[in-house]
C-alpha cells in the first residue's frame, strides 16, 4: 500500500524519533510512505491567527500536490492535520473559498493514528507483535486538534476518543482511563507564555500520575515536546520528580514489534523511558 | 454609530463566522471549558457579547484574543454552533491588520517570526525562527539581564545532543510558489 506522506516541519527537528519510528513501523507492515514532493509548511496557528487567506492557501498547495499524485495524504502531526482538514472544508464546502489553487477533494486526508488504526492493517500489526507490552500502564493523550472541532475532523467521539486506547491494548499494554484525553497542552504558546505551558502541562502530568499511569502516549509533536522537554522544570517548581516517559504511539508499536531502532529513539527523549521499560523487562 | 451602508466591526466578523453569533444566550459553556480562562481579561462568552454589541475597542484590546490557544473546545461544545475559536481568529486578524499594539505583544511577534521563516524557505526552521523571535520580542534582552538565558542555552544543548536541533535550513522546491501565496495574502485583508 502506498500513500502520500506529509512529515511536517518538526519531524526533522524536535520530533525526530517520531519520524524514525513511523518509518520503521510502516516498513514492518508494508506501507510505502511517499514523501509529498515539494511540500510546504501548513502555516500552523501563526497563519490562521493573522491572515485567513494564508491559512487556507498554504495547506491548499499541499493538498493540490497530493491530489495530483492520486493518493491519500497521511500526516503525523495533529496541527498539520487540522489545517489540512480545515482547508479541505473551506475549499470544497457549500460556498468554496477561491485561493487560485486547484483542489477538488478527491483524496482522503488522514492523521497517522487514524490511518494505522484502519481495519485493513489490524492483521499485519498483530502478526508483527513479538514483544507484547505487558505491564505497561499508559494513558492515551489525543490532545486538541486530532479530534476537534468534530465539524472539521468528523471524529466520532470527540470528548472521549478511543482509537489510541484500542491500539495500546492490542499491543499488549494496559490503557488506563483518565479524564484528560483531549485537554490542551498550550501548543502555540510554547515560546510566548511559558507560564501557561507550565500550568497546563502540570495538570496533565498530575492527572496521569493520579490515574496510576507510568507513561503518556501521544500522537502529536507539540504535545510530546511540551510534556517531555518541560517535565523536569515543571516538577522542580513543585518539588516533584514525575519521571513519566512521553511516548509517540509509533515508538510503542516499534517496541512491540521488536524493532532494533528503539534505543536510538528513546535516547532522544528528555525523560529517558529505558529504565521503566527495563524494569518491565521490555528492553 | 456607523453611517448607514458602512460596514461595522460586527459586520466584518459576521462575514467570516456567520449569523449564529446572535444565537448566543450567554450559557458560559465556552468559558467553563476554556483551559486558558484563568488568565483571560475577557472570558470567551464576554468576547462574543462584545462582538454582538459591536464593541470593537473592547474586544480588540483584550488579552484574551492573544492567549487563546485555539484548542477548539469552545467551538466543539457551543450549543448554538457558534465557531468561537474562529471569532478569536478573526479578531486577531483585524487587530494585526490595524497595526495597533496588541495587549500581549509577544504573541503577534512570534506569529510574524514563524511566518517569516515559512516565507524564506517554504518550511519552518525551528532554530532560525526561535532566534528571530527572541531578538524581536525583547525576550533575549530580558533573559540576558535576568540570567534566564543560561537555562535556554542548557535546553538548546540538550536538544542538540539528542539530535533534535536541525542546524541546516530546510529546502523546499516550491518556495517561489509559497512566496506568491504570501503576496496574494497581503492583498486579501479584512477591511
Amino acid at each position: 500500500m502506498k500513500v502520500s506522506f506529509f512529515p511536517g516541519c518538526s519531524l526533522e527537528g524536535t520530533a525526530r524519533e517520531y519520524g524514525e519510528s513511523i518509518e520503521a513501523v510502516c516498513n514492518a507492515i508494508d506501507i510505502e510512505l511517499q514523501e509529498l514532493s515539494g511540500w510546504n509548511c501548513c502555516g500552523a496557528s501563526s497563519a490562521h491567527a493573522t491572515n485567513e487567506f494564508l491559512s487556507i492557501a498554504l495547506p491548499a498547495r499541499n493538498l493540490s500536490i497530493a491530489e495530483k499524485a492520486e493518493r491519500d495524504l497521511v500526516t503525523p502531526c495533529a496541527a498539520c492535520y487540522s489545517r489540512f482538514k480545515t482547508a479541505e472544508k473551506a475549499l470544497t464546502g457549500e460556498s468554496p473559498v477561491d485561493v487560485e489553487i486547484p483542489f477538488k477533494g478527491e483524496i482522503n486526508i488522514l492523521h497517522m493514528l487514524e490511518f494505522l488504526c484502519r481495519e485493513e492493517f489490524a492483521e499485519a500489526i498483530g502478526r508483527n507483535i513479538t514483544t507484547p507490552l505487558h505491564k505497561v500502564k499508559a494513558v492515551s493523550y489525543y490532545g486538541c486538534l486530532l479530534v476537534r472541532p468534530p465539524g472539521v475532523t468528523h471524529a466520532e467521539h470527540c470528548e472521549d476518543p478511543g482509537g489510541l486506547d484500542t491500539l495500546i491494548a492490542k499491543l499488549g499494554g494496559e490503557s488506563v482511563f483518565w479524564p484528560y484525553k483531549t485537554e490542551c497542552c498550550g501548543g502555540s504558546l510554547v515560546l510566548t507564555r511559558v507560564d501557561i505551558i507550565h500550568r497546563l502541562n502540570s495538570r496533565l502530568l498530575d492527572m496521569a500520575r493520579e490515574a496510576g499511569a507510568d507513561c503518556i502516549v501521544t500522537a502529536c509533536p507539540l504535545c510530546q515536546a511540551n510534556l517531555d522537554t518541560r517535565q523536569e522544570e515543571i516538577g522542580a517548581g513543585k518539588g516533584i520528580k514525575y519521571n513519566l516517559p512521553i511516548f509517540y504511539f509509533t515508538e510503542l508499536m516499534g517496541l512491540a514489534f521488536g524493532n532494533q531502532g528503539v534505543d536510538k529513539w528513546f535516547g532522544r527523549h528528555f525523560v529517558d523511558p529505558r529504565p521503566l521499560l527495563e524494569a518491565k523487562q521490555l528492553l | 454609530m456607523a453611517v448607514q451602508g458602512e460596514r461595522t466591526f460586527r459586520d466584518v466578523v459576521i462575514e467570516s463566522v456567520g449569523e449564529e453569533i446572535f444565537d448566543c444566550y450567554q450559557c458560559y459553556k465556552c468559558s467553563a471549558g476554556c483551559p486558558i480562562s484563568f488568565d483571560m481579561d475577557l472570558l470567551p462568552h464576554q468576547i462574543i457579547r462584545s462582538v454582538v454589541f459591536n464593541q470593537k475597542e473592547k474586544a480588540l484590546s483584550s488579552k484574551t484574543i492573544w492567549i487563546c490557544a485555539s484548542c477548539e473546545t469552545c467551538t466543539t461544545r457551543c450549543p448554538n454552533e457558534i465557531d468561537i475559536a474562529k471569532v478569536m481568529d478573526v479578531l486577531r486578524q483585524i487587530q494585526v491588520e490595524s497595526g495597533g499594539e496588541a495587549k500581549e505583544p509577544r504573541v503577534p511577534v512570534f506569529h510574524q517570526a514563524f511566518l517569516d521563516s515559512i516565507k524564506k524557505t517554504g518550511r519552518v526552521h525551528e532554530l532560525t525562527m526561535i532566534r528571530n523571535y527572541t531578538q524581536k520580542s525583547g525576550d533575549l534582552k530580558e533573559k540576558l539581564k535576568s540570567g534566564e538565558w543560561k537555562n535556554d542555552v542548557k535546553l538548546g544543548m540538550k536538544m542538540f545532543l539528542r539530535g533534535k536541533l536541525k542546524v541546516m535550513s530546510p529546502k523546499c522546491e516550491g518556495v517561489k510558489e509559497v512566496r506568491k501565496i504570501f503576496k496574494q495574502a497581503a492583498e486579501h485583508k479584512k477591511k
